[in-house]
């Protein structure tokens, strides 16, 4: 006899009531973000842009923008280290990147050579947060060797570190690390590979 | 100790978590206390204790904050005859607003959160007792009780008007 079984079984009286409810979740995903956001706790709020070099990931705290990163650096990866080094209170909430998203689209397009956005420098200190502050001094189309950027950085000998400082960027296309080249001329390593560099360089090279 | 992103929670225990305020308040506040439980969850999840299991935390919060939507509701003027216009809800005429919610809502409250802790978010006995109260045994009775009236008023309306009309 099974009907004891059958009677504790109570999984078929709900088949109505959807295991997953799309629309509902979108809806109460967007009340929840905005909610969070007047309540002062979305820690980091983070969307993607669509660019020629594919979708970058874009997060912002309170305070600015605080990542961008290219699809090879693994999103997901990326939004746990912000998770870990920021605050577990991460959601997708394009709302706050609506203007980061807007310049990187002009930038790509050929119409903006700068960018006019508050930035939040926590993932970075010490020398390689110098090394960050002086990025933006290289022009839009120029290009300036990593012995040049140590210099500017207050230390010539510290070539090597430089590198090391544009490598782990994480502000990438933001805060212009691809325009720091080898002295040979030669685009060099970059985050988001090295074809990705050498298309900026051609970008801004063009317009 | 690294805690993953709320995204991910959201994303992984949202759904399940929605079918359980829907079962538990309706259809008119499920959304509000859904919002209301993720609001509240986000805002203490940096203190989340490591190893900790996530779901029961959640439909934990949900439990308190479906009562206070139970309790407005009970104050609210209680309405007549027919349910409201069923063109104010998303899903499909004679889904679970109409024909699965009124028979859950003639369950005790308790029955109610029982089944649909238990059965919706699939927790053991013994975490639904620590969320309800009472002991682990009480609350297996209470969610076998909701069963069988629910397998009788909505399964088999036809029975239960049988019944209901041969009673004295």
């Amino acid at each position: 006899m099974m009907t004891t079984q059958h009677t504790l079984d109570g999984g078929d009286l709900f088949v109505p009531l959807p295991e997953v409810d799309t629309e509902a979740q979108r809806r109460l995903h967007n009340r929840l973000a905005a909610a969070a956001t007047k309540a002062g706790i979305l820690d980091v709020a983070y969307r993607t842009v669509d660019t020629p070099l594919g979708a970058l990931l874009l997060a912002a705290t309170e305070e600015g923008l605080v990542r961008v990163a290219y699809g090879i650096q693994d999103h997901d990866k990326v939004l746990e280290q912000l998770a870990s080094r920021v605050s577990p209170r991460v959601l997708r909430a394009p709302a706050r990147l609506d203007l980061a998203a807007q310049q990187i689209e002009e930038y790509f397009a050929g119409r903006r050579t700068g960018f006019d956005l508050p930035l939040d420098l926590r993932l970075s200190a010490g020398f390689r947060r110098n090394v960050l502050t002086h990025l933006p001094e290289i022009p839009y189309g120029k290009t300036a060797s990593y012995a040049e950027l140590a210099a500017a950085a207050g230390h010539p000998k510290a070539v090597r570190a430089v590198g090391t400082a544009c490598a782990m960027n994480p502000l990438p296309v933001v805060v212009p690390c691809h325009r720091v080249v080898r002295s040979d001329g030669t685009a060099g390593q970059y985050v988001g590979g090295t074809d990705a560099k050498k298309l900026l360089l051609t970008l801004e090279a063009a317009a | 100790m690294t805690q993953e992103p709320f995204e991910l929670v959201v994303e992984r225990h949202g759904p399940t978590v929605l079918r359980v305020c829907r079962a538990v308040v309706g259809p008119g506040s499920a959304e509000d206390a859904w919002s209301e439980t993720f609001l509240s969850a986000l805002r203490a999840y940096p203190r989340l204790r490591a190893g900790s299991n996530v779901e029961a935390w959640l439909v934990t919060i949900a439990h308190r904050k479906s009562i206070d939507h139970v309790r407005a509701q009970g104050r609210r003027p209680v309405p007549t005859g027919e349910l409201p216009d069923r063109g104010i809800f998303t899903g499909i005429p004679g889904g679970w607003e109409r024909d699965l919610w009124s028979a859950l809502k003639e369950l005790p409250l308790k029955q109610r959160q029982t089944v649909a802790y238990h059965y919706l978010a699939g927790l053991p006995y013994a975490d639904i007792a620590e969320i309800v109260g009472g002991t682990p045994e009480a609350a297996r009775r209470a969610a076998a009780d909701g069963i069988a009236t629910l397998r009788r008023t909505y399964l088999n309306p036809q029975l239960e008007r049988d019944r209901q009309g041969a009673a004295p």
